[in-house]
């Protein structure tokens, strides 16, 4: 490993109106290393990789790329420099071929005017070659999956500029094979000699593959250490800054003798993505749900809000058979849905905290029933306080609020609504650790207040730690049901291997 | 100052700023433009006539704002005004009878039929957009010909006039000393203002316009909200076409309401309402309904040949739209912040 300093940034400092964001920030990335940048949302890791790739332009502070300063004005110009940065969200052209989006704004021309296609083409193939990847580049982007989408974005932030290369979330959307494979991928171009900057939530990803990390907070430089000298604790407190609540203390929910069930589901289907489930949601207990990304555990919560149509078996709410065919008439009988796909599906960017809190309740009220302003100042303020939402006010864009953040607005919104049968998809995806933490106590909270939780979660230490009943979900079935002390991590893990098959409930 | 920031910040006060020049710009060079006096009980001048002549456009902008903050628009209300002044003339001409005859149809059916064919037209698109998932502008441009072609059919292609004078009172009779179209104006845009702003039509609207899948999930009824947006644009148009048909007492197949669905937009955007959907401002919307009026009145008013006029409206509108516009209000602002330095919070 040759450790010579690439690129030094020193004292990076950014404000906006209101904020400082950035308050002298360093970071020294070296050629040959995966180097981690940590923080919680807010922190500013995100701040800092736009100054570097010029989307913004920093108030103070030098960058020094291989000993020259340099100051990016535009995405363009430090592309040039040799930066370039794939982001969550492939930012390609999805109706373009993958050739088109490997050579966009860089065509290889014939005569000056006319694309050279063939030969375009040719060079995309090689350019993706060097990933093994062997497709079809005159195919349209969107052809692909996600995954290969972001090969495809890194194949064309190679081919531009090989020297710093930034991955900001890149695993958020991708399965467990898909992370390996892109980790990989990450360790050639290591060993090529490119500096490699990661971001990412998972903490088990981050000691996988990094080599340093900086640790950000408040937008202040907390510290640079080698990940082998730092332990997961110590990056937790330092990342957090006060001893950190760990989830480990927390008491599962005790239910009470004779709970009433609230949803009952029996073997039901919906057309493709779940078979014949059986299950029963009571008060007072977290229903887990364990089981990989697609096995039908999304969809089985869907089906139960009344967002997927269910064709085969029923559903009872309170022992009332239902015809859920809409979110409309979940919520008429109190049932509330926070959705896995947060920006897509849960948060409306352009209005306010205030009016996102509101949504559901006014929804179910419907729209002669005004919540008068007054009444949803205050309805918005009690959560803000209660859920500990950080804002300097209710009429902030809830767009503007960080992740976790967002996500708290969503459950504000939703326990607005005073529902009996709370369902959590994700509810902790993409959020901080901080904010992580502060859900899953508030998910046990209302659980010991008698509401009935469903929580679906990719992290399984959440879904040990938390629920009372574990429903395991694999290929669109429900393939085990466990309960309280038969609850364990490597017992979950195995039957979503498909090691058992018994169904103990 | 802290006040004047904040009335310099609301969502109006851009449109406003841009009529009260265009307003000055007439006081200085000829102070008779804005004469307003009373005479033979009424009010007559040329900011009534202003006013009044942009109440169309208003009506149809109010309709229009509504549809382009659920992320849509609506290209057809032109036509459809031409439908229902067609509609009304026939219903009062009953049949093909000469101009000076009418049936015995009390004007009241007469206006409640043809708001009834412009709000089922409006149910049409939103059943198009909402249902079949089909994008607003095609949707609204298959209506757009539509109704042009249903208007030749109603009129058999020909201009239909009518000798009704109680028909002519709906516009152009005078209340308080003001015209009855500026008061219908007035009078729906208050009725649309108070059902969006004093009941939760209006989040709703925002919200689906904002994220439909989200409102969705919330538990709003999204399509509901978009057949209604849709009606409702319809609606004031059909209003529009009673207004035109009552104004001038006949209706020209390929001409009444003609490129009135641009307008609309134009007043929209000048109001201040995002055109990809979102929060949106009827007043702003009325206020850039007067712009184009005021713009086009000063034209008239110096004289300037039509070909002209249409260029230079162009290029005002243009102008206020980059002065409007997010990035230059932020240029505007780091002027103002370069001298002095924003305390962090």
């Amino acid at each position: 490993m040759c450790n010579d300093v690439i690129l030094k940034m020193t004292k990076i400092e950014k404000s906006f109106p209101g904020v400082k964001a950035l308050k002298g920030v360093d970071l020294t990335l070296r050629a040959g290393e995966v180097h981690c940048i940590m923080g919680e949302n807010g922190a500013g890791k995100s701040t800092l990789i736009k100054c570097l790739t010029g989307v913004y332009q920093m108030d103070a502070g030098e960058v020094m790329l291989n000993g020259e300063e340099v100051r990016p004005q535009s995405v363009t110009e430090a592309m040039k420099l040799g930066i370039s940065s794939v982001y969550q969200e492939v930012n390609l052209c999805p109706n373009l071929t993958v050739a088109e989006n490997i050579f966009i704004g860089r065509q290889p021309m014939r005569a000056g005017v006319f694309v050279d296609l063939p030969k375009m083409n040719k060079l995309s193939q090689k350019a993706l070659e060097k990933f093994n990847l062997d497709i079809d580049v005159t195919r349209s982007l969107d052809s692909y999956p996600i995954a290969i989408q972001q090969m495809v974005a890194i194949a064309r932030a190679v081919d531009v500029s090989a020297k710093v290369l930034i991955f900001d979330e890149p695993t958020s959307s991708l399965d467990r094979g898909e992370v390996e494979r892109l980790f990989d991928i990450m360790r050639r171009l290591k060993a090529e000699g490119m500096a490699i900057v990661f971001i990412s939530h998972f903490l088990d990803q981050v000691y996988e593959i990094s080599d340093r990390i900086t640790v950000l907070r408040n937008g202040a430089f907390i510290g640079e250490h080698l990940a082998s000298e730092l332990s997961r604790i110590d990056l937790v407190t330092q990342m957090v800054g006060k001893e950190f609540d760990k989830i480990a203390n927390l008491q599962k929910a005790t239910p009470k003798e004779g709970r009433k069930v609230i949803i009952q589901a029996d073997n039901i289907s919906v057309d493709t993505s779940i078979h014949n489930v059986d299950l029963s949601l009571s008060e007072g207990e977290v229903l887990g749900f364990a089981g990989l990304l697609g096995s039908g555990r999304s969809e089985t919560a869907r089906a139960l809000f009344g967002l997927d149509k269910v064709s085969n078996g029923s559903v009872s709410i309170r022992g009332k058979a239902m015809n859920l065919n809409s979110p409309v008439v979940a919520i008429k009988n109190r049932i509330a849905f926070c959705p896995e796909d947060r920006k897509r599906d849960g948060i409306v960017a352009d209005l306010t905290i205030r009016e996102n809190i509101v949504l559901a309740l006014q929804g179910r009220m419907g729209m002669f029933k005004f919540i008068s302003r007054k009444k949803q100042e205050e309805l918005a303020n009690r959560y803000i306080k209660l859920l500990g939402i950080v804002t300097p006010d209710a009429e902030k864009k809830i767009g503007e609020l960080s992740g976790g953040n967002q996500q708290k607005v969503i459950l504000a919104r939703w326990l607005a609504t005073e529902p009996d049968a709370l369902i959590l998809d994700e509810p902790t995806r993409g959020i901080d650790v901080g904010a992580k933490a502060e859900i899953i106590k508030l998910t046990l909270e209302l659980c010991e207040k008698g509401m009935a939780v469903a929580f679906i979660s990719s992290e399984l230490e959440e879904v040990v730690k938390l629920s009372n009943n574990v429903v395991i979900m694999r290929d669109h079935k429900k393939v085990a049901q466990l309960c309280e002390a038969e609850i364990d991590h490597d017992r979950i893990l195995q039957t979503i291997a498909g090691g058992e098959e018994a169904c103990v409930s | 100052m802290r006040i004047l920031k904040k009335i310099t910040s609301t969502r109006i006060f851009p449109p406003l700023l841009v009529l009260f020049l265009i307003l000055l710009f007439n006081l200085i060079v000829q102070p008779g433009f804005l004469s307003l006096e009373f005479r033979d009980g009424r009010f007559v001048g040329g900011l009534m006539l202003i006013l009044n002549r942009s109440i169309p456009i208003m009506l149809l902008a109010v309709g229009m704002t509504l549809v382009i903050a659920t992320g849509g628009v609506d290209l057809s209300v032109g036509s459809v005004v031409a439908v229902s002044a067609a509609v009304a003339i026939s219903l009062i001409r009953g049949g093909d009878l000469a101009p000076t005859a009418y049936t015995a149809m009390p004007l009241v059916f007469v206006v409640l039929i043809t708001m009834l064919v412009g709000i089922a037209l409006g149910l049409w698109n939103g059943f198009l957009i909402s249902k079949l998932n089909m994008p607003p502008v095609v949707a609204t441009l298959v209506l757009m010909v539509a109704a042009r072609g249903l208007t030749q059919i109603i009129t058999q292609e020909r201009s239909l006039t009518t000798g009704h004078t109680p028909f002519g009172e709906i516009a152009n009779g005078i209340t308080l000393g003001v015209p009855n179209q500026f008061w219908i104006g007035v009078g729906i845009f208050l009725l649309v203002w108070f059902f969006t702003r004093r009941t939760a039509l209006g989040l709703f609207i925002e919200s689906v316009g904002a994220n439909k899948s989200a409102s969705t999930h919330a538990g709003i009824r999204s399509n509901v909200v978009l057949m209604a947006v849709y009606a409702v644009s319809a609606l004031c148009a059909a209003i529009v076409g009673i207004l035109s048909a009552s104004s001038v007492l006949v209706v020209e197949p390929m001409n009444t309401g003609l490129d009135m669905e641009l307008s609309a937009i134009v007043a929209v955007v000048l109001g201040g309402t995002r055109m990809n959907g979102g929060k949106f401002n009827l007043g702003g919307s009325c206020i850039g309904a007067i712009i184009l009026q005021a713009l086009h009145q000063t034209m008239t008013f110096y004289g300037v040949p039509v070909q002209f006029s249409l260029v230079i409206q162009a290029i005002v509108i243009v102008v206020i739209i980059i002065i409007q516009s997010a990035t230059t209000r932020n240029f505007i602002s780091s002027l103002f912040k370069s001298k002095k330095e924003v305390p962090a919070s």
